[in-house]
Formats: C-alpha cells, sequence, structure tokens
C-alpha cells in the first residue's frame, strides 16, 4: 500500500520526465528508425543541450529562448557527425562515437564559461572543467521545474504535441520524403536525384536538435547540469522507440498514420519512465538500472524475431 | 544526343586484381536510339552504364548528354537526365514507402525538393491511371508498401518511376535477369511499348540474345572492355543468333547466353 501510494505521488514527475525523454527519443526516432542511421552523437548532444541551457540561464537568457539556442547546438552537433560521415566517409556508427567523444571536452568547456555575473555586481569564479562539475540553475526563473511537476508535465505535453506535428508535417513534405527514400534505399534515393549525403547531414542535425532541446528542458527540470548524465542516453531513446513500436504493432495490426506512430514513441518514454520509478521506488539501487534497461531492449528487439522462429517450427512439425 | 568520349576505366589500378574493364570506348546515340548491349561476363556492359549514371567516377574520358558535359556531375545530379531500371528489383524503389510515394519521388526527379507537400491529390489520381495500363493489379492497392509487391511488379512499377518525368536517355541494366520467363516477357513487352510510345533513347543490357535482337534498332557487343560489334538498321533486323554465334565463336558467350539463345 505505501509503495502504491509512493508510486501514485511520483506520478506527475514520472509523465514529466518521460514527455521530456520522449522529445529525445522523438530525436532519436528520426535517425534509427527514419534515415537507418544507428547516431551515438546523442549521448554527447544531450549534455550539449544541458550545458548550452544552463549557461544561457546564468548569463540571465530567458529559459524558453534558451532551449532553442539549445536546439541549435544540437544540429551543430549533429552537423559535426554529419561532416565524419559523408565527408570523411567514416561508418555512421564510428561517426557518432567520435562525435560524441569530442562533445565530452567540448561540453566541458561550455559548462567551463559559467563565470558570470552575481547581481551585486562581483564576479562569480567559472565552474572549473571537471567531469564532477556541477552548475545549479535552480534559483532562476524557469519554464519548467521539479518544483511544480504538474506544471512540467504540461508544459512537456505542449512540447510534445507541438514537435510531433512539426515532424508529421515536415516528412510530409518534398524535402521531408528526399530523407525518408534516403534513409530507405540511398541507391534508389540517388538515381532519383536526391542528393543522399546532404539528406543525411540534415537528418541527423535536425535529430541532434531535438535531442540537444530535450537535454535543456531536462536540465531546467532537475535545476542545472553536469557532464556525465548523459552517458547510456542512447540505450534510454532506444528503449523508448522500440517499446513504442512494439506496443504500436500489438494495437494497430494494420499499421496507422505516422503521426501516431510518433505518439507511441514517446508513450514508449513513459512507459520506461515509470518501470525506472518502480525500480527506485521498491528501493533498489538505481545503479541496477542500466542493467534493468538493457534487458528491457534485448527483450522487447527479440521479441517480435522469436515470436517469428516459434511459427516456423510449428509449420516444420505439422 | 549521348557522347562517349575515349572513356577508360580500371579497377584497382596497381594491384595484382588489376582489370580494365573499359578500354577507350568511344559510344553516339542518336536522338531515339534503342541500342540493346550483350557481351560475355566482365566484358564492360555494367561499368559502361555506371560510367553514364555516374555511380562510378571515369578514370579518363568524357560523358555528355545533349551538349552538356556531366562527366564530373555526381550522381544525383545527373539523375535529371536519366531513368533507371537495375538488375535486383529491390534495388529501384524503396520498400519501406508506398507505391504512390515511391512514384512522388520520381516525379520531382530533377527538380528542387522544398517545403511543399510530398504528394498531392491530383498526382495520386495520375498514378492509378497510369498503373492501371499494366494491368497488374497496383492501381486498386496504390498506398500499399512497395516491399508487399512481388519482384515482377517492383520492376514495373521501377520502369514506370523512371519514365514518369520522361528522360533524356533509359538505362536498363539486365532489367528483366532477375524474373521468371512468364514476368520478364511481360515486364519486357511493358518496357518496349513504353519506349516506343515516347521514342526514348535508351540502353538495354541483356543478356538473351534473342532479345538483342528482337527489341531495339542498334545491337552493340562488348568484350574485353571494348565494343567489338555496332550494328543498325537494316543490317540489324536481319540478324540471328547463328549469325552472331558464327561472327564472333563461341569464346564470348557464357553459357546464360547460349541457353537463352536457343529458346
Amino acid at each position: 500500500m505505501e509503495f502504491l501510494i509512493s508510486m501514485y505521488n511520483s506520478l506527475p514527475g514520472v509523465a514529466a520526465e518521460g514527455l521530456f525523454y520522449g522529445i529525445f527519443a522523438l530525436g532519436v526516432y528520426i535517425t534509427y528508425k527514419i534515415l537507418d542511421v544507428a547516431d551515438l552523437t546523442v549521448d554527447g548532444s544531450i549534455v550539449t543541450g544541458c550545458a548550452v541551457t544552463t549557461v544561457c540561464i546564468l548569463y540571465g537568457v530567458n529559459p524558453l529562448v534558451a532551449v532553442f539556442i539549445a536546439f541549435i547546438a544540437g544540429m551543430l552537433a549533429g552537423a559535426l557527425t554529419g561532416f565524419f560521415h559523408t565527408v570523411l566517409k567514416i561508418p555512421a556508427i564510428l561517426a557518432g562515437i567520435l562525435s560524441q567523444f569530442s562533445l565530452y571536452t567540448i561540453n566541458m568547456i561550455i559548462m567551463g564559461a559559467q563565470a558570470y555575473l552575481e547581481k551585486d555586481g562581483t564576479n562569480r569564479a567559472p565552474i572549473p572543467m571537471s567531469p564532477t562539475a556541477y552548475a545549479s540553475i535552480s534559483k532562476f526563473p524557469l519554464i519548467v521545474s521539479s518544483r511544480d511537476k504538474e506544471g512540467a508535465a504540461i508544459v512537456g505535453f505542449i512540447f510534445v504535441v507541438a514537435i510531433i506535428a512539426l515532424l508529421y508535417w515536415f516528412f510530409g513534405t518534398e524535402f521531408g520524403c528526399s530523407l525518408r527514400a534516403t534513409g530507405a534505399n540511398s541507391k534508389m534515393a540517388r538515381a532519383q536525384g536526391i542528393n543522399t549525403n546532404f539528406a543525411t547531414v540534415f537528418g541527423l542535425m535536425f535529430s541532434n536538435g531535438f535531442v540537444a532541446l530535450a537535454g535543456g528542458l531536462l536540465a531546467q527540470f532537475t535545476g542545472g547540469s553536469n557532464i556525465t548524465f548523459g552517458a547510456g542516453a542512447i540505450v534510454i531513446g532506444l528503449a523508448s522507440v522500440v517499446i513504442g513500436e512494439v506496443l504500436h504493432g500489438a494495437i494497430f495490426k494494420k499499421g496507422s498514420n505516422f503521426a501516431v506512430k510518433l505518439a507511441f514513441v514517446v508513450i514508449g518514454s513513459l512507459i520506461y519512465s515509470l518501470i525506472k520509478r518502480v525500480v527506485i521506488n521498491i528501493g533498489l539501487d538505481t545503479n541496477f538500472l542500466k542493467l534493468i534497461s538493457a534487458v528491457i531492449v534485448a527483450a522487447f528487439l527479440s521479441a517480435p524475431n522469436l515470436k517469428g522462429n516459434k511459427v516456423h517450427k510449428k509449420k516444420k512439425g505439422a | 544526343m549521348l557522347e562517349l568520349k575515349n572513356i577508360c576505366k580500371t579497377f584497382y589500378p596497381g594491384t595484382v586484381n588489376e582489370r580494365i574493364a573499359l578500354d577507350d570506348v568511344s559510344l553516339t546515340l542518336n536522338d531515339g536510339d534503342f541500342v540493346t548491349i550483350i557481351g560475355g561476363n566482365g566484358a564492360g556492359k555494367s561499368t559502361l552504364l555506371n560510367m553514364v549514371s555516374g555511380t562510378l567516377p571515369v578514370d579518363d574520358g568524357q560523358v555528355i548528354i545533349d551538349g552538356v558535359d556531366i562527366t564530373h556531375y555526381p550522381e544525383h545530379k545527373r539523375a535529371k537526365f536519366l531513368g533507371r531500371v537495375f538488375q535486383d528489383p529491390m534495388t529501384g524503389t524503396a520498400a519501406s514507402m508506398g507505391i504512390d510515394e515511391n512514384l512522388a519521388l520520381a516525379l520531382r526527379r530533377g527538380k528542387r525538393r522544398g517545403l511543399g507537400w510530398g504528394i498531392t491529390k491530383k498526382e495520386r489520381a495520375s498514378y492509378v491511371e497510369k498503373l492501371s495500363e499494366f494491368g497488374l493489379g497496383l492501381e486498386s492497392r496504390i498506398t500499399a508498401k512497395v516491399g508487399l509487391l512481388s519482384g515482377g511488379q517492383r520492376q514495373v512499377l521501377t520502369l514506370l518511376m523512371a519514365t514518369l518525368k520522361e528522360p533524356k536517355l533509359l538505362l536498363l541494366d539486365e532489367h528483366t535477369a532477375a524474373l521468371d520467363p512468364k514476368t520478364a516477357k511481360l515486364v519486357l513487352e511493358a518496357t518496349d511499348k513504353i519506349i516506343k510510345e515516347s521514342g526514348l533513347t535508351t540502353m538495354m543490357i541483356t543478356h538473351n540474345m534473342n532479345d538483342a535482337i528482337t527489341y531495339g534498332n542498334r545491337l552493340i557487343m562488348m568484350m574485353d572492355g571494348k565494343i567489338i560489334y555496332d550494328v543498325a538498321g537494316e543490317e540489324k533486323k536481319n540478324l540471328t543468333v547463328p549469325d552472331l554465334l558464327a561472327k564472333f565463336g563461341k569464346g564470348f558467350a557464357n553459357d546464360r547466353m547460349m541457353l537463352s539463345g536457343n529458346e
């Protein structure tokens, strides 16, 4: 009973966090499902979003404007991966790892730029470049904050709806279709006159933009940023995409609208957040979460395959 | 129309695997030419088409279409001039996209792709009309994913995509080779009909000597990276498979060509 009450009380927080990570997962969906590229940049670019938002807010930028600046910073991170992949011809996975690696340092430099003026005019010392460096923005005006979890969930929901609408529109345009064609069959895309390199770079930029935007919202929600929180974020993103997809496949057997598919990515993220909260509330060490996440992703990824095997065996027996 | 000037291509240069794929090949196609290309394995047929499409860069020489030197154009930029159908039915279409969406991509070949709708209601109606001409039943499932279609259906769709926006040059790379004989015949007849209707300039690689003689107004034979025989008009019309074999011995033909020649 106590457990149920604690779960009930944490629901608004779960919803808010699930929605923010849902935006992150939508970014992952663009590369993983549409461009057919497993982009590992996201582990770095989500922190870039965090760091940029934090620094902006410390310098007095409007918190809403700050997340849009984070979006642009994320796009630059995606452009770096795109450059590695299309110009230098480095395989996509390696290109992403290289970006992620370089972003670690870049993010630390951004965080280090947090020397700022206190209200009384004195200069505050810069945050030292260190993996444990943490900058707090909880005293500043924010658009989302863990102090008001219900409000944060509502803001998160508005963002999610707006982003799904934007993606639905974009991937229906001529240019958006050329990105889908590039991911579906790049040879065919080139034969139809599509510049697949440009499409890939743009897709990576777009994706990492949303990833960084999610990072910016999460920084505000948790009240600050630290450099290590992006580690393994890709698994959370993939978990959301995969959970959403399996669920969508089970409910809509005949397929459905693109917007519904995107909504299910966010639903996947909400479910992931809920599982995470259950783990925390039953008193398990949160360090177990990574192992549990890996098991969840593996289970959902393999479920359709294993199901197929069974059918095959039955047929053979008959 | 198409001018190939002294095209050279060597694979793996400077290694033990070095292979001259095209050896100073020059070829001029006139407007409306329908050229069939035959030759054994490794003769350079596909490489020749790849030089035109830009899939591979030329080592030396020039590719000119309608007076425009496209030698250094990347593949996607050349697409404006070209319609292409590949040997593998999976290559020419996007499996995870609908029939209509694939056609919409093809309709915009050579145009700037902006933020207008990727497909309109009006064009969807025109696709239904165009597909119904083939009698494959594709017109009734216009929004179905292409991955659900058979190889023959996908090849017909690719053919329609290649010609939807009339190309200056149609490139067919053994586009019926992966199909069963009945479907291959159907696709080939559809190809011939489309080419005749629009008077398209076409290059068609085939391993079937009968088809090479039956279709088109010109026939080219390749061996060891060179064009060794180029025949057109009346002379081509009167050609027979035994003629070709007598002329060039059995050396050039592989088993596949021999088998299809005896049909």
